[in-house]
């Protein structure tokens, strides 16, 4: 033989080997098939699960999806019972986690996609930023719960507690009197801590109506005056208030306490690398080539960005928001820390408020041993992933009709 | 060029105009360093996310062992865990970290086989008519909240389960463990198509050209090519099914338990802070610091396993050209 010599091929040589590979061909084509088959089933098992799994749970929560149920308070009764302060809880978040994160997770993006730095030093740093961003994607969203609690509800105790903050502006506290005529009266408190008001002779009071009266005191034994006006602002020197507050829609305190800035703000940190590494993928799929040619036109690179890259990514960035807005309306676990299982049964009036939200309600009635509840679950389950689809939706569309070639 | 085609030739004072409103070469560096700094300062945030985690779960944890019910010894090596029973007090993290790979154990048993099978026959068997209807169901499969699996684990498995087999509890290890599974299967069934596609045609071509057929050249090429990217897809679903908490907090339970039978009633590391979360634990006792502790062992654990996910995908990539 002339040429080089090789040597046996491995697979020959070894004895068991060699039984595999002179396998008969009818008897590797039956494999092939037989492969074909489990992974067409298998496949398709992830279609027919989800459409059980729709089905099973539409069955389940149609009948109570109601008017009613979209528009009243929880209640024990499950007849009366409602989605409707869950809902607006998820409105208010998602308002303020988009207006957190989208200015945050784009600016990261741009510093960390378009003003690469030349120096070594500064790549290492970006570069460290960047492996930082993607393990923080990887932490569990029940460990941002837990740290936001400690962050945003008690900012690590350094300005009192939740029952008196530190710093409140936006509300105002009274002591509330009942007189004998079943009449109240409104008293300014300096603060929620401060001692109770003692009724005196000719002190300024606040009727409901927010009509200024002095009030009349008399004692224990005193004679009830007859007449209507007077006794509407008469109390007994016994009397005692009850401490109440009147908060503005602009309401804000330091520490936050379980209210919705701090559930926002937590959400904040779960959906911020989702947000970032979104954004950066839209980033890079910009062409090089329109960078060159702005900055050949004498552009600077912050006009690169504002004119040509921002632009050209947006499509990308928006699909990406609204996914990570997604996961933000789905995401229980780090409210469930921040807010707790409290019954409201009011939508949030201003950002400190206490809420819920509607995967709060969604796990409030499932936990519930009584069937009704879970009916109701399953009634909000539906609203819920209504929700999600429409979202969805958008993007599909934003991302059909903006995606054109740019390169 | 098509503002010319368009027999609208752009005026050359427009162009000038337009430049920007900042003709002063000073005025726009200004602006660029302003610019810069915003940049910098929203990019420092996400260290400093970081950093207070650590902060946070340090110092948090540090308080829990400084409590007089808690030794290190006991924390690391105890096999009871019952902060909230009895007279006795037993911080021992075992039991919960049983619980907690007993069930991402099975998420990861029901979900290995079914992503891989379903990643393999995207990437290679299927029509494009096929991927458009599978691709999008997973999809949807993926976006779909965790409470809601946590529903069903408890509404339509754990009945499942019992009328299988009776010995079966109302809350149980194994109904959690399908319900993560199905959760955690698009993971790995994405990520480890993106690998087996990087792998190119001119392998698979090898294959065909020596008279193999598609199984031999799918199982016997192409996955060992993307298996970095597929281990690490697996370590990445893994570090997602320990963390999960909604599905654990409504099916598998809240008994600490030392157990391998899936039937049993267990509780997680996030069951049991969820647990604390929803209970009327006085503030700022030992009780509510043990949950900053389970959360700091939770958060390393979860962080060895992406890390390890990370390092086996740079290291043993396999780069063609």
């Amino acid at each position: 033989m002339s040429g080089p010599e090789f040597p046996m091929p491995k697979a020959l040589s070894d004895p068991e080997r060699a039984r595999e590979v002179h396998r008969s061909p009818l008897q590797r084509h039956r494999t092939e098939r037989l492969f074909r088959y489990l992974c067409v089933s298998v496949a398709a098992s992830s279609v027919v699960l989800l459409l059980a799994f729709l089905i099973a749970i539409f069955s389940q929560g149609i009948e109570t999806l109601t008017v009613t149920f979209l528009k009243n308070p929880p209640s024990p009764d499950t007849s009366e019972a409602g989605f409707h302060p869950a809902i607006m809880g998820s409105v208010w978040l998602l308002i303020l986690v988009a207006a957190m994160t989208l200015p945050l997770g784009v600016a990261t993006a741009v510093s960390l996609e378009e003003f690469k730095p030349r120096s070594r030093a500064l790549r290492r740093i970006l570069s460290f930023v960047q492996i930082n961003i993607t393990n923080l994607a990887g932490v569990p969203s029940v460990v941002y719960g837990i740290v936001g609690l400690t962050a945003f509800v008690s900012m690590f105790q350094f300005f009192g507690h939740e029952g008196s903050p530190a710093f409140e502006s936006g509300v105002k506290y009274f002591d509330q009197f009942y007189n004998e005529a079943d009449r109240v009266l409104l008293i300014p408190a300096s603060g929620p801590d401060a001692p109770l008001t003692i009724a005196t002779e000719g002190m300024e009071a606040w009727t409901p109506a927010g009509e200024s009266v002095r009030v009349h005191v008399i004692d224990a034994d005193g004679e009830w005056p007859e007449d209507e006006d007077l006794a509407a602002r008469t109390l007994r020197d016994y009397d005692s208030p009850g401490r109440i507050n009147e908060r503005t829609w602009y309401y804000f305190r330091i520490p936050f306490g379980r209210g919705v800035l701090a559930g926002a703000l937590t959400l904040v940190l779960v959906i911020l690398p989702m947000m970032i590494i979104a954004a950066q993928e839209a980033l890079r799929a910009v062409p090089n080539s329109l960078r060159d040619a702005a900055l050949g036109l004498g552009a600077t690179r912050w006009q690169v960005v504002r004119y040509v890259t921002l632009p050209a990514a947006l499509p990308g960035i928006m699909t990406g928001a609204i996914l990570a807005m997604s996961r933000a309306i789905g995401e229980a676990a780090p409210l469930l820390m921040i807010a707790g299982i409290v019954f409201i049964s009011n939508p949030p009036g201003n950002i400190m408020d206490d809420f819920t939200a509607m995967p709060l309600q969604i796990y409030n009635w499932a936990q519930r041993p009584q069937l009704d509840f879970h009916q109701l679950a399953a009634s909000g389950i539906i609203v819920l992933l209504v929700v999600l689809l429409v979202f969805n939706g958008i993007a599909v569309l934003i991302r059909q009709k903006y995606s054109r070639p740019l390169s | 060029m098509s503002g010319v085609q368009d027999g609208a030739p752009i005026s050359p004072t427009k162009l000038v105009a337009d430049q920007g409103r900042f003709r002063s070469r000073r005025l726009q560096r200004i602006r660029e360093s302003g610019v810069l700094g915003t940049l910098i300062g929203s990019t420092t945030i996400s260290v400093l996310v970081t950093l207070s985690i650590l902060l946070v779960l340090g110092t948090e944890t540090l308080h829990f062992f400084q409590q007089d019910e808690v030794t290190p010894k006991e924390f690391f090596l105890g096999t009871t865990w019952s902060p909230l029973l009895g007279a006795e007090k037993h911080f021992g993290i075992w039991p919960l970290v049983c619980g907690t790979f007993l069930v991402a154990a099975i998420a990861l048993l029901f979900a290995v086989p079914t992503g891989l099978i379903t990643a393999i026959y995207l990437s290679e068997y299927a029509h494009p008519k096929v991927r458009a209807i599978i691709k999008p169901a997973l999809e949807i499969l993926a976006g779909i909240p965790t409470v809601v699996y946590g529903f069903f684990a408890l509404i339509f498995v754990t009945p499942g389960l019992k009328f299988l087999n009776e010995g079966f509890g109302s809350y149980n290890a194994l109904a959690a463990g399908i319900a993560v599974g199905i959760l955690t299967m698009p993971i790995i069934c994405s990520l480890s198509e993106d690998a087996l596609r990087s792998v190119p045609q001119s392998l698979r071509d090898g294959v065909y050209g020596l008279g193999g057929t598609q199984f031999e050249a799918a199982t016997k090429v192409v996955f060992p090519a993307a298996l970095s990217g597929i281990i690490s897809s697996i370590l990445l679903a893994a570090a997602r099914a320990v963390g999960e908490t909604m599905v654990v907090a409504l099916a598998a339970g809240s008994t600490p338990k030392l157990t391998m039978d899936v039937r049993e009633e267990i509780q997680t590391m996030t069951g049991f802070m969820v647990q604390m979360a929803l209970g009327d634990v006085s503030n700022y006792g030992v009780e509510y610091f043990s949950m900053y502790a389970v959360g700091a062992t939770l958060f390393v654990t979860t962080f060895v396993l992406t890390l390890i996910g990370a390092i086996i995908r740079k290291k043993y990539r396999e780069v063609y050209e």
